[in-house]
């Protein structure tokens, strides 16, 4: 680690008035990517601003729309919510498989969404289920939110404080694991979302991204035999070791079956 | 048996401090005054050191001392310690390995120079200060085509990157044998190649005291006495009698802290220039780039069986992967370690075997938990199994007419090793029986009916323990013998310390070691405390590894127990007035036979220390040393078989059932002998499905992080089922055989075995360790 000043933000302005005033000024959320970047001195911040000491950012509340989780809510609190399994079973799904216990308990979904790595599961929940993202200063809907490779919307001087996810009827997310990291290398949530049926993929691409041929199948008819021929094109797809870029292509069509049978 | 003697199965006391955190690791260690190292690394794999620029680097604060691998030029290379001979009659080639380079680097991680400093940040912002003028070179990275003509050359001193190429048997005799055959198997393979992983990463502290000339070297060592004997015959560091090697609680090793690395000769040679205690942890990323590599060969093999499915013959071409130098061990372990195995547990007539051995330009390779045994047993194995497909015979059967039958040890093979004992039927029965064979083929249907494609597959293994005698091994190259020390301590109020020169770094040492003297010498098991790893207390010592540590040190401490057993008879036979003829020795009484005179071994100790009415002539004391050079190898075996399903649509693997039958002679301590094959098992499975030490064409490690070098998770393996069937060694008093490395030797081919019978439905003859979702998906495909 290079040295840095570390400070305990009291509120969201004042966290987003210390990042918006330094360029090199960084927030701390749960600190399970953060914290080993700065270990290997990948980053050298000026200050690192810890917002986890700011009160009511990790609420879980739910309403007739939808369920609204808090910035700073860990992904073991989404998990082990009955107020989310009640409302989005599959959402609560999701957060169960992420990492293991020990980034369950310390990793927060506003980290997640901020740091959109392309294998992270939250961005295909918060575009599979057309969610909204808010920050200190706007709502930013979830399509436009995630806009490339570890890129967001959001300026050096937003913070996101929660995200609202509307209630679905049938949803479920699929995951083929990272046979060493358990990132995923294909996650798909399909949903019969709010405003139609949604398809988000992530892990595939350098992005996560929706599959409109899909939406269009599940629509007309809602089962796995609808996808289950519908296959998407390798090209752009991510590369690596553990899976090749039609390997990750055919995953998105299994995994999307899988999703489609899981929800019912 | 006692309760708490051999053959107990006793809850290991080193539990108690290692799951509640407890444990005393090199890097717990603070020593006053200490300041901290780090270590600039090549970040290319192959190099020419232009200029390595520190002024700006020693500048800095709290920088005590930046060194380059010319400053320490007296110091000389590391060593390789086991010298083979090649086809020609000649040695081996080990070019120098400097410990800083100089002139030129051979791999990523390679170190260039070293900065000792206050504070680990201040070491790190220095080294990162220094500047390295770097004339990037080409990379051999691929073993199968390092030795090449035309390749780039590594190492002026070895032509071609050859080290050797060695061959063991009769070529011309096993060729007309292959002539004759009704069928011949032919399998193309690799043995991948695996980064050890302890969980504890490599670390030292070096001290130097002026006032003494006293060196104090704190160090993850399996073997902490042939650290400090190659560190001073070797390196000159300090002669033996000033240089103490301490080896505290070592959190695993699997073979990966047997070697001398740069980093503690180092940091040795520079604390007395700094003149202040150094310390250096390996950050895990460093554990990646800079612990010796396991496995990595490329092999050609074939097998000729007659008409009735007797094996006649074998012959083997690999191309083993020694890295960029060859490290400590390495040249013994794909040729003394392996080819010598490849008899398995078979009756084959002949075999031959060429081993060329190859730099590249990546870390070196050397052993790794069964070093040498996986890759044999992976080869026979993997030969037999297919031979079986081949000509339609059931694979269990194709063994067992091939096995070598129990009434015919002591067995010559033609690979020059003489097994002691065995009954590999039996165990292939119990195997079979375990892992509900009969029912198979219904599982299978069942799966199908699934979707889903089953498969199973056997191992029966067999691998050399406690490598012995010293002068065998020493013919044949070794630089050190390879006996084992105990020293049986009473204090006067009767209870023991046991010192030993073996090396517990999870093996439970201090537990079975404790066993074995309550069971000699009867004293309670609670009063017996072992003690090892700091070569200022222990007598000299060879360390663990190779499954050594029962047979070898095990063997030395009864030695030790038997000579305190005939001084404490002499002592007691003049306390009872007896003649020592008639003095008996059992469950810790000396009594006098036929009589209810006797005397507990307790009383004789403390007779032995307060010598009032003691025998004429006998020194006092009761502290007995011995060493043991064992008679011969041992050679556990056994039959594991492997039931895997495979989900065809995603290439994944999964292992349904696991069956384990092993021979590992007399258990001391099946509950721990049932985890050691436990974890062993886990890394075969690692190996067979996860693991893969990843390097590109450039030369960079690209799994090297557990975000891509995939570790085997709790979920990755299945529930067990172990069983045994022990017939003791007729070498070693303990009958004994060794535990540690079957389970890493046996499974990676029932594995692998099982996923070839369960995807040859689906046209898939051939796939590669590991068996990845990706691999099995796209053989899948690539069948279709
Ligand atoms: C071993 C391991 C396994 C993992 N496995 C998975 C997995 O399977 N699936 C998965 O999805 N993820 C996985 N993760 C990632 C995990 O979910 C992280 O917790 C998450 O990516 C980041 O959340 P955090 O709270 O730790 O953020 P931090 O590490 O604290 O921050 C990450 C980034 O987000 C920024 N940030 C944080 N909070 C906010 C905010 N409220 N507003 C704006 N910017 C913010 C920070 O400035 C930083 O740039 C894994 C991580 C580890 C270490």
């Amino acid at each position: 680690m290079y040295n840095f000043e570390y400070k305990k933000a009291g509120s969201v302005d004042e966290a987003a008035g210390i990042v918006g005033a330094d360029d090199e000024a960084k927030l701390l959320a749960g600190g399970m990517t953060y914290i080993p970047t700065l270990k290997q001195r990948l980053a050298a911040p000026t200050t690192v601003v810890d917002i986890g000491g700011i009160g009511g950012l990790d609420g879980i509340a739910v309403d007739g729309n939808g369920v609204t989780i808090g910035a700073m809510a860990r992904h073991a609190a989404v998990a082990a919510s009955t107020d989310v399994a009640a409302a989005i079973p599959a959402l609560a799904d999701l957060a169960s498989h992420i990492g293991d216990p020990q980034v369950r308990n310390r990793g927060t979904l506003g980290g997640s969404v901020a740091n959109n790595d392309p294998a992270a599961d939250y961005p295909a929940a918060l575009v599979g289920l057309g969610a909204t993202v808010q920050t200190n200063k706007r709502t930013i809907a979830a399509d436009e939110f995630f806009t490339g490779l570890f890129e967001t919307a959001l300026g050096q001087d937003e913070v996101v404080t929660s995200v609202s996810f509307p209630r679905a009827g049938k949803a479920a997310y699929m995951k083929f694991p990272n046979p060493a990291s358990r990132y995923a290398i294909v996650g798909v949530f399909a949903a019969q979302a709010a405003d139609g049926v949604r398809v988000a993929v992530t892990g595939a691409g350098p992005c996560v991204f929706r599959v409109g041929e899909m939406e269009a199948a599940l629509a007309a008819n809602w089962s796995a035999d609808s996808v289950a021929n519908i296959k998407v094109s390798a090209d752009g797809m991510n590369e690596d070791i553990h899976a090749s870029a039609e390997y990750r292509a055919h995953l998105v069509t299994v995994m999307a079956k899988r999703a489609v049978a899981k929800a019912g | 048996m006692t309760e708490q003697g051999i053959g107990a199965a006793v809850a290991r006391r080193e539990d108690r401090r290692f799951v509640t955190g407890q444990g005393h690791y090199t890097d717990d260690i603070n020593r006053r005054g200490q300041t901290h190292a780090c270590f600039v690394r090549s970040p290319h794999a192959h190099a020419t050191l232009n200029g390595v620029d520190t002024e700006a680097a020693g500048a800095m604060p709290g920088v005590r001392g930046i060194f380059v691998g010319e400053d320490m030029a007296e110091v000389g290379p590391l060593i390789c310690g086991w010298a083979i001979t090649d086809v020609n009659g000649e040695p081996h080639r080990a070019p120098p390995h400097p410990a800083l380079a100089i002139g030129k680097v051979n791999f990523v991680g390679d170190a260039v120079a070293v900065v000792i400093a206050d504070t680990l940040e201040q070491a790190k912002d220095a080294a990162a200060a220094v500047e390295v003028d770097y004339g990037i070179l080409d990379a051999v990275v691929d073993p199968a085509t390092a030795a090449a003509d035309g390749q780039i050359q590594i190492h002026e001193t070895a032509p071609g990157n050859l080290s050797y190429e060695w061959a063991i048997g009769d070529r011309a005799a096993i060729d007309a044998a292959f002539e004759g055959a009704a069928h011949v198997t032919s399998l193309e393979f690799a043995n991948n190649r695996l980064v050890p992983n302890a969980m504890e990463p490599r670390a030292c502290i070096a001290e130097y005291e002026d006032g003494t000339g006293d060196y104090t070297l704190y160090l993850t060592s399996q073997n902490p006495h042939v650290h400090r004997l190659v560190m001073s015959a070797f390196h000159g560091l300090a002669p033996e009698h000033k240089l103490r090697v301490v080896a505290p609680d070592v959190g695993g090793g699997f073979g990966s802290k047997i070697f001398i690395y740069a980093e503690e000769v180092v940091l040795t040679w520079a604390s007395r220039h700094v003149g202040r205690p150094i310390k250096w942890t390996a950050e895990r990323t460093e554990s990646f780039l800079t612990d010796c590599h396991g496995r990595d060969h490329v092999t050609e093999a074939e097998l000729a069986l007659d008409g009735d499915g007797k094996f006649l013959a074998m012959r083997v071409n690999t191309i083993a992967n020694m890295g960029a130098y060859l490290s400590t061990f390495a040249s013994a372990v794909p040729t003394y370690l392996y080819a010598t195995l490849l008899a398995g547990q078979y009756t084959t007539g002949g075999i031959y075997c060429n081993v060329k051995a190859v730099f590249t330009n990546t870390v070196p390779v050397d052993a790794y938990r069964g070093a040498g045994r996986p890759e044999a047993a992976y080869v026979v194995e993997r030969l037999v199994e297919a031979a079986a497909a081949e000509t339609g015979r059931d694979p269990a059967e194709l063994r067992k007419i091939n096995f070598v039958p129990s009434d015919a040890f002591p067995y010559e093979t033609p690979v020059v090793m003489q097994y002691d004992c065995g009954d590999f039927s039996g165990s292939m029965d119990q195997a079979l029986d375990l892992a509900g064979y009969s029912g198979f083929q219904a599982r299978r249907a069942e799966s199908k009916a699934g979707g889903k494609l089953r498969g199973i597959g056997f191992s029966s293994y067999i691998e050399a323990c406690g490598v012995a005698p010293s002068a065998a091994v020493g013919s044949l190259g070794a630089g050190v013998g390879l006996w084992e020390s105990a020293n049986v301590r009473f204090n006067p109020t009767g209870n023991v310390q046991l010192f030993t020169g073996c090396h517990s770094h999870g093996q439970g040492h201090e537990t079975a070691f404790a066993q074995i003297v309550a069971d000699k010498l009867g004293v309670p098991y609670e009063q017996v405390e072992v003690i090892h790893g700091d070569s200022a207390k222990i007598p000299f010592g060879m360390g663990t590894y190779g499954s050594r540590s029962a047979a070898v040190g095990g063997s030395a401490i009864v030695k030790a127990a038997d000579k305190v057993i005939e001084k404490g008879r002499k002592i007691a036979a003049h306390a009872l007035e007896a003649s020592e003829d008639d003095i008996e020795f059992a469950g810790g009484n000396f009594t006098v036979t036929g009589t209810d005179k006797a005397m507990n071994i307790a009383e004789v100790a403390f007779t032995a220390y307060v010598p009032h009415n003691y025998p004429e002539g006998l020194e006092p004391g009761l502290d007995e040393t011995a060493f043991y050079d064992p008679l011969n190898f041992s050679f556990p075996a056994g039959t594991h078989i492997c039931e895997v399903e495979i989900d065809p649509e995603t290439g994944s693997v999964s292992i349904e059932k696991y069956a384990a039958v092993d021979d590992f002679g007399v258990l001391i301590n099946p509950l721990i002998v049932e985890g050691q094959v436990h974890g062993g098992i886990g890394q075969g499975v690692g190996q067979a499905m996860l693991e893969h030490a990843v390097y590109d064409g450039d030369g960079q490690l690209i799994s090297g992080s557990y975000m891509d070098y995939t570790m085997p998770r709790a979920d990755d393996v299945p529930s067990y089922d172990v069983g045994f069937n022990g017939v003791p060694s007729p070498l070693n008093p303990l009958g004994v055989k060794g535990c540690g490395e079957a389970g890493a030797i046996a499974a990676p081919a029932a594995v692998m075995n099982a996923v070839h019978d369960a995807l040859r439905e689906v046209g898939v003859s051939h796939i590669e360790m590991p068996a990845t979702p990706l691999r099995v998906w796209q053989a899948i495909q690539d069948a279709a």
